[in-house]
C-alpha cells in the first residue's frame, strides 16, 4: 500500500502547523468530555491520540472531523478539508468497491470522479477486487476501502479512529506502510489508538488524554523521558512508560 | 442528492428478495382483491329430493293455480342442487360429505298448503339436514336455505292473503265461487242491506226495530270488511324499507375495497422503504460520513422520502392497473388523478417512514415498527361511525387525522371512485408530510 514515491512533497518539515485546534471544549450535560484541548500538527506528521477508555479521543477526532460541534474553541480547517476514517467501516455492503468509491467521489465533488477512483484503487491495491461487493471483502480490505474513501478528496489532513482495530498483524503492517506512504507525500495523519506499541513505532507526536484533559503533547521519546525523570529509572517499554505516566497523573 | 438516489436504487437492485416482494406484493393483493370483488361466494352443494308427485305440484288457492316447483326455482339459483332419488340417498350424501346439506320437500307439502286455502290450516314443512363438520360452511348453507325458504314463504303468504281478500270481497259485495265442482252464488252484505231496506216499509211497525238492527249490522259489517282488505294487505307485507343515503358516496363496495387495498399497499411499501433506507445509512455507518458536509441532514431525508414515494407510487399504480386487468371496473380516464392521490399519499407515508427510521435506528427495528404501527392506524381509520360511541368515534377521527392513512384513503376514493372532495385530503397530506419530515429532522440530531 505504498503511495507513489514521485509525488512525495519536499516541504514536509516546514515547521508551520498545518492543523491547529485551540482550547476545544465539549460538554455532554454536566460532564465535560473535552476541557480546553489544543492540538497542532505539522505537514506530514503522524500524531497519535492515546488515553484510557472515555478519555475523549473519539470526541476530539469527531470535533476535528466536523461530526460533533465543539462548545468552545477554534479549528484551523473546515471539516470538508479534512479526511475522516471512522473506526467502523462506513461502506455500503451491497455496492461494489468501485461503486462505493464512485459514490463518495461524486459526493465529494471530485473534478474527475473516475480518475480519483482509479487512483485510490491503485493506491490501496484493490484493482482486482474493484467489482466485488464490499460484503464479500475481508476486514482488512474493508478498512482499505474505508481509508480510500477518506482520501478521495485528497485532503491535507487525515483523521483515523482506531485504524488497526480488528486487523491481524500482517494487515496492520500493510496499513502502516500505507500510512507512512501518505505522510511521506505530505499528508498529516492524526489517529486514535489503543495499540500503544504502534504509537512508539510509527507516531511522530503523541497526545495523551484522560478525562477530557490533555496531559501530554510531545514525541514518544519525550514521554519516556518525562517518566524516567520522574521515577529515576527507564521504563521497560513505551507502554510501561505510558501506564506509569497515567498513574503519576492520577489516572 | 441524485447520487444518493442512484446508490439506493443500486442497493435495491442488489436486494432481489426485497424487490421481488415489492413487485409481487401488489400483484398478489390485486389478484386477491380482484377475485374477491368480482366473484361471489361459491354455491353450496345441496342434495335435493322432491317427494311431491308431479300431479300434486299445483296448489289451487282461491281459483288461482300455483306451481310449487316454480315457486321453489329461485332456491336453485343459490345452491348447486344434487338430485337424489330417495331420502336415504340424500342423508348418505350428507354423511359422506358429498354435499353440505340435504333439502327434502315432503309429499304432503302441497296438501297442507291447499288446506290453508280451504280454511283448515296445517303448517307445511320442508326438511333440511346439515353436515356440521365445518361450522362456517354449515352456517353458510343454513343461511342460504333459510333465506330462500323465507322468500318462498313470503310469496305464498302474499297469495294466501290475496285469497283471503277475495273471500272478504265475496262476503261484502257478493258473487260466485266454485266448490266441489258446483258454482255457488253469494248475495253479499251490500245487496242484503239493499233488499232489507226495500222490504222495511212492508214490515209491521212493531217488527221494524228488529229489522233495523239487522240492517245496521249488515251495513256496519259491509263497511268494516271493506277496510279489512287494507289490513290483510298490510299483514302480507308488514314492513317496507325506504333507503336514503345521508352521507358518503354511492360507490359500490367492491370499488371501495380496491381503494382500501391500494392504500394499505401504499402504506406498507412506503413506510418500509423510507424507514429501512434511512436506518440502513446508520447501520452501514455511512450517516456520519454523509452529513459531515457531503449531504445535509434535510437533503438526506428528502432523498429517502422521494425514493420511497416514487417507488410506492409506481407500486400503487401497478396494483390499480392489475386490479383493472383482473376484472375490477376502474375508470382509466381518471388515471392522472390516481397518480396525484398516490403521490401525495406516498409522500406523507414516506415522511412518516423516515420519522420511524429515525426512531428505530436499525433496519430490522424500523421494519417491525412500520408493521406494528401501521396496522392499528389503518384499522382505526376504517372504524365506521355508529360502530362505537360518539365520543370514542370523535377520538378515533382525531387520531386518524394525525396519520396519513385516512386522508390517503379519502384522496384515493375521490380519485378512483369520484367520491367526495380531492383537494381537502391532498392538503391534509401535504401538512402531514411537512410535520413528519420536521419531526424526523429533529430526531436526526441524535441519530448517529
Amino acid at each position: 500500500m505504498q503511495p507513489d514515491a514521485a509525488s512525495q512533497s519536499d516541504d514536509i518539515e516546514s515547521g508551520e502547523p498545518l492543523l491547529e485546534a485551540r482550547e476545544l471544549t465539549r460538554r455532554f450535560g454536566r460532564r465535560e468530555a473535552l476541557r480546553k484541548v489544543s492540538v497542532a500538527a505539522n505537514r506530514g506528521e503522524k500524531v497519535a491520540v492515546i488515553g484510557p477508555n472515555g478519555a475523549g479521543k473519539t470526541t476530539l477526532l469527531s470535533i476535528l472531523a466536523g461530526i460533533q460541534k465543539a462548545d468552545g474553541g477554534t479549528i484551523s480547517h473546515a471539516p470538508r478539508e479534512i479526511g475522516w476514517v471512522p473506526q467502523q467501516a462506513s461502506l455500503y455492503s451491497k455496492l461494489t468497491v468501485r461503486e462505493n468509491l464512485t459514490l463518495f467521489a461524486r459526493l465529494e465533488r471530485c473534478p474527475d470522479p473516475a480518475a480519483a477512483v482509479e487512483q485510490m484503487l491503485a493506491q490501496t491495491r484493490l484493482q482486482d477486487r474493484a467489482d466485488d461487493q464490499v460484503a464479500e471483502l475481508s476486514g482488512g480490505n474493508r478498512q482499505r476501502v474505508n481509508i480510500a474513501i477518506g482520501l478521495l478528496a485528497d485532503p491535507q489532513v487525515l483523521l483515523l479512529d482506531e485504524p488497526s482495530a480488528a486487523l491481524d498483524p500482517r494487515q496492520r503492517e500493510y496499513l502502516w506502510e500505507f500510512i507512512d506512504g501518505l505522510t511521506a507525500r505530505g499528508t498529516t495523519v492524526v489517529f486514535a489508538t489503543h495499540y500503544i506499541e504502534e504509537v512508539d513505532r510509527y507516531a511522530d507526536k503523541v497526545l495523551v488524554l484522560a478525562d477530557g484533559e490533555l496531559l501530554f503533547d510531545g514525541s514518544p521519546y519525550e514521554l519516556e523521558r518525562v517518566v524516567a525523570d520522574a521515577s529515576g529509572q527507564e521504563a521497560a517499554s513505551f507502554e510501561a512508560a505510558f501506564v506509569a505516566f497515567l498513574r503519576e497523573q492520577g489516572h | 442528492m441524485r447520487w444518493l438516489l442512484l446508490k439506493d436504487l443500486q442497493i435495491l437492485r442488489r436486494s432481489p428478495l426485497l424487490v421481488a416482494l415489492l413487485v409481487l406484493y401488489p400483484i398478489v393483493i390485486a389478484a386477491l382483491v380482484g377475485f374477491a370483488v368480482t366473484s361471489g361466494p361459491g354455491k353450496p352443494k345441496v342434495a335435493f329430493l322432491n317427494e311431491v308427485p308431479k300431479e300434486s305440484n299445483v296448489v289451487d288457492l282461491g281459483g288461482e293455480k300455483i306451481d310449487v316447483a316454480d315457486e321453489a326455482s329461485p332456491l336453485f339459483e343459490a345452491i348447486e342442487p344434487v338430485r337424489v332419488r330417495s331420502r336415504q340417498e340424500a342423508l348418505q350424501k350428507v354423511k359422506d360429505g358429498d354435499v353440505l346439506a340435504a333439502l327434502i320437500i315432503p309429499q304432503d307439502v302441497t296438501a297442507k298448503l291447499q288446506s290453508a286455502a280451504s280454511g283448515t290450516f296445517q303448517p307445511a314443512e320442508v326438511e333440511v339436514y346439515y353436515n356440521a363438520e365445518d361450522p362456517a360452511k354449515r352456517s353458510f348453507v343454513e343461511n342460504t336455505i333459510e333465506a330462500q325458504v323465507q322468500k318462498a314463504n313470503n310469496a305464498l303468504s302474499k297469495r294466501l292473503t290475496q285469497v283471503a281478500v277475495s273471500y272478504l270481497g265475496l262476503i261484502t259485495d257478493g258473487g260466485s265461487f266454485e266448490l266441489f265442482g258446483r258454482t255457488l252464488n253469494v248475495l253479499g252484505l251490500n245487496k242484503s242491506v239493499a233488499i232489507l231496506e226495500g222490504i222495511r216499509a212492508d214490515v209491521p211497525p212493531e217488527q221494524r226495530a228488529a229489522l233495523d238492527q239487522v240492517i245496521n249490522f249488515a251495513r256496519l259489517a259491509s263497511e268494516n270488511l271493506d277496510l279489512s282488505d287494507d289490513v290483510l294487505n298490510a299483514v302480507g307485507s308488514p314492513l317496507r324499507v325506504k333507503q336514503t343515503v345521508v352521507k358518503g358516496g354511492s360507490e359500490p363496495l367492491g370499488s371501495f375495497a380496491v381503494v382500501i387495498a391500494t392504500t394499505v399497499t401504499l402504506m406498507f411499501v412506503t413506510l418500509l422503504l423510507a424507514a429501512g433506507a434511512l436506518a440502513l445509512e446508520r447501520e452501514e455507518n455511512a450517516f456520519m460520513r454523509l452529513v459531515r458536509g457531503l449531504v445535509s441532514r434535510t437533503g438526506l431525508l428528502v432523498e429517502k422520502v422521494g425514493l420511497a414515494a416514487v417507488c410506492s407510487t409506481l407500486v400503487g399504480f401497478v396494483l390499480l392497473a392489475g386490479l383493472s386487468v383482473v376484472g375490477v371496473h376502474l375508470g382509466w380516464g381518471r388515471a392522472p388523478l390516481w397518480v396525484v392521490a398516490l403521490g401525495f399519499g406516498a409522500l406523507a407515508f414516506g415522511a412518516m417512514g423516515v420519522a420511524m427510521g429515525v426512531l428505530a435506528r436499525e433496519v430490522r427495528a424500523a421494519s417491525l415498527l412500520a408493521f406494528m404501527a401501521s396496522l392499528p392506524i389503518a384499522v382505526l381509520a376504517l372504524v365506521p361511525s355508529g360502530a362505537v360511541s360518539t365520543g370514542l368515534y370523535d377520538l378515533l377521527r382525531v387520531v386518524s387525522a394525525l396519520f396519513p392513512f385516512k386522508p390517503t384513503l379519502d384522496a384515493l376514493n375521490a380519485a378512483v371512485n369520484d367520491s367526495g372532495d380531492l383537494a381537502g385530503p391532498l392538503l391534509h397530506l401535504v401538512a402531514l408530510t411537512v410535520v413528519f419530515t420536521a419531526l424526523a429532522r429533529l430526531g436526526l440530531r441524535r441519530f448517529a
